[in-house]
């Protein structure tokens, strides 16, 4: 099935050029907090794109017939249900990560991303359309997640997914040590920073006066 | 004693944006000067000394099994809480537009959106992982005196936080900074530097 343009681009500027996280500035705090292990930050990349893309929809059948004075309303408790359902699987099937996500599950919904998207894009659009911005989205944060999570987790512990990469005596009699500080939070703003600079270092457009 | 104790690990230890993030999206966006940070700091402190203790009520008395319904609803916490904070904010708005038109023009939109900042929704929540905890534990809400000094250290955590991002970026818009880290990035890292010096309380005891 092919895509018109503009869906498209609803589905994969995100990913890139408008990335929620990097560009638009929107879901920071979650984005940081879970980033210090690479399995907590892809379950909670994945949870965010699911009910980004399931809220976008619903807000946007709705769409027409929410009055405007008690939207916002409207949108949290799609949202909060949404999250308590997704909390709930992830307590039925993967108690360990729901463990280390601890309040961050909680949290989506004041995830200002899906506030943002769903106010930007599911209140003027189609419901195929909110759906692929969702996606998107979702992916986008999920890109930058994975990305800091990837970094912290083989500089700070020395493993990937806890499998061991670079634990082994030959590493550490070489002078090698894990370091901690990456597991810490605020090596978390760094690596984000870095990742920003990159970008913007890339595109030009992106950079601010 | 256990208090203090609470009141002073809430502010330096637990801070809500240099330990968890709580609350980052309005953090970065506001703090380009440091009489709107002022501003929100004070109505993000107020609300939360507001609503955790309402939300506290609510998990204890109603929500938990031994509460008055006799039945374990915990998992309706999410959308109750967010209802909670919602309404109160909304309310506030009122007073705040009938009582105090000049602070509520000062404050404009951020107050509505306080509603959904998650340093708000944050408190609650860790508010309620930390009712199981044992008495004797720093961290351990016992009563609702407890949960509204928890609220008060945590909304003065924040405050602290973004009055003195703000500071150094009303400094920082006089140096050179590289074109690609301009604006967002440097922030980043200034908050980075800025949580690892308050690294350094995180052995603090009373």
């Amino acid at each position: 099935m092919s895509l018109s343009k503009k869906n498209k681009e609803a589905l994969l500027n995100p990913l890139s050029i408008n990335n929620p996280v990097t560009v638009q500035v929107l879901g920071i705090c979650s984005a940081l907090a879970v980033t210090a292990q690479l399995e907590p930050a892809l379950v909670m990349g994945l949870s965010v794109t699911v009910i980004v893309a399931i809220a976008n929809v619903v807000i946007s059948l709705m769409r027409n017939t929410i009055p405007n004075r008690i939207r916002i309303i409207v949108q949290l408790v799609v949202v909060a249900t949404l999250v308590t359902i997704v909390s709930e699987v992830l307590k039925a099937f993967a108690y360990d990560v729901s463990v280390q996500l601890s309040v961050y599950v909680g949290l989506i919904i004041t995830n200002c991303i899906l506030m943002g998207r769903l106010e930007a894009f599911a209140m003027q659009n189609g419901p195929w359309a909110s759906f692929l911005d969702g996606i998107g989205n979702g992916l986008g944060y999920a890109k930058i997640l994975v990305i800091v999570a990837f970094f912290r987790e083989l500089l700070g512990s020395g493993t990937l997914f806890g499998f061991n990469i670079l634990n082994y005596d030959a590493i550490q009699e070489a002078g090698y040590i894990n370091n901690g500080l990456m597991l810490m939070p605020p090596m978390a703003l760094i690596i984000c920073a870095c990742i920003i600079w990159w970008q913007r270092a890339h595109n030009k457009d992106l950079q601010e006066k | 004693m256990d208090l203090l104790s609470l009141l002073v690990r809430s502010i330096f230890v637990d801070n809500m944006i240099f330990a968890f993030f709580l609350g980052m999206c309005s953090y970065l966006a506001v703090s380009k000067s440091v009489k709107t940070a002022l501003g929100l700091g004070l109505a993000v402190t107020f609300v939360l000394v507001v609503t955790l203790p309402v939300n506290y009520l609510l998990q204890t008395k109603v929500l938990a099994a031994e509460g008055i319904l006799g039945i374990d609803l915990t998992f309706l916490s999410f959308i109750l809480f967010i209802a909670v904070i919602a309404g109160i904010v909304q309310l506030v708005e009122m007073v705040v537009e009938k009582f105090a038109p000049s602070l509520y023009a000062s404050l404009g939109i951020f107050l509505p959106l306080i509603a959904v900042n998650c340093a708000i929704m944050g408190a609650s929540l860790f508010m309620q992982q930390r009712i199981g905890l044992e008495p004797t534990d720093p961290k351990a809400i016992t009563g609702i005196g407890s949960a509204i000094v928890y609220a008060l250290g945590s909304g003065i955590g924040w405050l602290l936080a973004i009055v003195a991002l703000a500071a150094i970026r009303e400094k920082m818009a006089y140096s050179n900074v590289p074109p690609a880290l301009r604006g967002l990035g440097i922030t980043f890292i200034v908050v980075g530097l800025m949580a690892m010096s308050f690294m350094c309380f995180s052995g603090l005891k009373l």
